[in-house]
């Protein structure tokens, strides 16, 4: 063990050191988080079921869950493709690709909303186009989708393109060589590689999905019981002087992320074991 | 595409027509085409205009107040990350799994929520604000609350991106130079703080970047007051709400174009790091 190394003089080090941290983890994260659901139940066991069973809270986890199950699926397709090509063959411009998919990340989400607004936004080149269809992509459920594809997708792909690097492709050849089909290597080589970094990608893509706000809020136009996720909601029942309200809907949100963590760090013990 | 596939006989491995086929789809359709969207909305001001636009005195207001903020926070996450990075590697102690997976917490907690929290527990009735407004500090609805919320937000950037080099690193050395006389101080400055400070740097500019453009946080403690706490990205949504999209887009233009830049720094010293973590994280 390192510390029975160490001299005397930096006996003092170590505890000084972990107290402060432990203290202003406490003072920065735990504390917040406590107070989440002192907030959100201090309207009582009564209070808290009366606002979960307003039917504007209803909705707004109805569209939460929609936009997040529609959301996870598409990038989890495109992540694992993505990450296919990117660590399987090597060609002109792989880092390039790389760096693109990196862009949501950078990007501020009120930006990202403003993209997609400019571009099928009635202003926009498509506003014709989807007129005559009959299409509303902004203020509707489409665009809080479309928003929210854009600012989760790298996660699976960072989750994948370190893990596939390192498991390299021999497998996958001799499988190919000894005459099995693309989807055959996918599903009975790549794919048990690869689960516990998938599902690690997919869970944060799902917690960026359920909870992101920027974005959404520059394409919904907030309306009430229409276009109104969970967070745009809290923001909502704030302005109408429901605190409470607002915290039990944060309250809810807080659930899945504390969810997403334990989830999370089973995944990478997971992932510790099989490297 | 056919074209590099002739050049590599190496490839034996099927679906590369297919998946480099649907990347380029994804990307082009989700990333690049809404970007020059915006390129071209905002090509269509003349550049007095544009010039106008981006710097109003209260657009230039908002990136003063919103760079100081991102700056301050990351700054003191650079710390805060350093020492959390040091005893979840280094230190062995009870709590110090649950302590680590907490760290993950703001990247798993909606911006929403933790604005929210944020600010009724930094306002003047709140478990902290109560005891700073006995030495007449204000943080909720004032330029110290987007710090605070910055600082929140963007958290696991340094203790995640140093952790995995201090794990590798190992403590052989600082052993070995403290076997070799070397006080705590020395020791941190002349053999860690080298090997790590690729990975400090990038954490300190990822914390950065989200912290400019970090929003959901920022507008619940904030307060927006123009010309005091209006950071840039609220400033966007401001021009939205009054339909003068054209000035949103040049803004935004600015906040992209400042994001691009960094993403390209952040993403070269990544690689000057990667020797010693082994592969792209």
């Amino acid at each position: 063990m390192s510390q029975t190394t160490l001299n005397s003089r930096q006996r003092w080090l170590r505890p000084l050191l972990i107290c402060t941290g432990v203290v202003l983890t406490l003072l920065l994260l735990v504390v917040p988080l406590v107070f989440i659901f002192v907030a959100a139940f201090s309207a009582g066991i009564g209070g808290v079921w009366r606002n979960l069973a307003e039917p504007d809270m209803l909705h707004a986890i109805g569209l939460t869950l929609l936009v997040a199950g529609l959301t996870v699926p598409i990038n989890l397709v495109f992540g694992t493709l993505i990450a296919w090509c990117v660590t399987r063959f090597s060609f002109p411009g792989r880092r390039l690709l790389l760096t693109l998919i990196d862009i949501p990340f950078a990007v501020s989400p009120v930006v990202a909303g403003l993209l997609y607004l400019l571009l099928y936004g009635s202003n926009g080149p498509f506003a014709s186009l989807l007129d005559q269809h009959d299409v509303q992509l902004m203020f509707a459920w489409p665009g809080l989708v479309m928003v929210t594809v854009f600012v989760s997708c790298p996660f699976v792909v960072r989750e994948l393109v370190p893990l596939m690097s390192t498991l390299g492709t021999e497998q996958e050849e001799a499988a190919v060589l000894l005459g099995a089909s693309g989807w055959q290597v996918f599903w009975h080589i790549t794919l048990p590689n690869i689960r516990w970094a998938l599902l690690y990608g997919v869970i944060l893509t799902n917690a960026r999905a359920v909870g992101e706000f920027g974005a959404v809020s520059v394409v919904s136009g907030t309306i009430r019981g229409q276009t109104n996720t969970l967070p745009l909601h809290i923001e909502l029942l704030q302005q109408d002087y429901n605190t409470a309200g607002a915290f039990i809907a944060a309250a809810l949100l807080t659930l899945i992320a504390i969810a997403t963590l334990v989830v999370k760090a089973f995944l990478q013990w997971k992932l510790a074991r099989q490297e | 595409m056919t074209f590099y596939r002739s050049n590599n006989s190496k490839r034996v491995l099927p679906g590369f027509g297919i998946s480099l086929g649907s990347s380029l789809f994804f990307i082009s359709l989700v990333i690049l085409l809404p970007i020059t969207g915006l390129v071209v909305q905002t090509a269509e001001l003349s550049w007095a205009q544009y010039w106008a636009i981006i710097s109003d005195p209260r657009v230039v207001a908002s990136y003063k107040v919103t760079a100081s903020a991102a700056a301050v926070a990351s700054i003191f996450n650079l710390f805060f990350g350093l020492l959390m990075a040091w005893i979840l590697t280094r230190y062995r102690f009870p709590g110090r799994v649950l302590l680590d997976g907490l760290m993950d917490l703001p990247f798993a907690l909606p911006t929403a929520v933790a604005g929210l929290t944020l600010a009724a527990v930094f306002s003047t009735q709140g478990w902290f604000g109560q005891y700073l407004a006995l030495w007449d500090i204000k943080v909720s609805y004032a330029w110290l609350g987007i710090v605070v919320a910055m600082t929140f937000t963007s958290v696991p950037f340094v203790v995640r991106t140093v952790q995995p080099v201090l794990e590798e690193f190992g403590p052989e050395y600082e052993e070995a130079s403290a076997a070799l006389g070397a006080s705590p101080l020395q020791t941190f400055f002349k053999v860690i703080l080298p090997e790590i400070k690729p990975a400090l740097l990038t954490g300190t500019a990822l914390s950065f970047t989200r912290s400019l453009g970090e929003f959901g946080a920022v507008i619940f403690i904030a307060g927006n007051l123009p010309w005091q706490t209006e950071v840039t990205s609220l400033m966007i949504f401001v021009r939205l709400q009054e339909f003068d999209y054209a000035a949103a887009a040049a803004i935004a233009s600015v906040v992209l174009l400042v994001s691009l830049v960094l993403l390209f720094i952040i993403n070269g010293m990544q690689q000057r790091y990667q020797h010693i973590t082994g592969g792209p994280k």
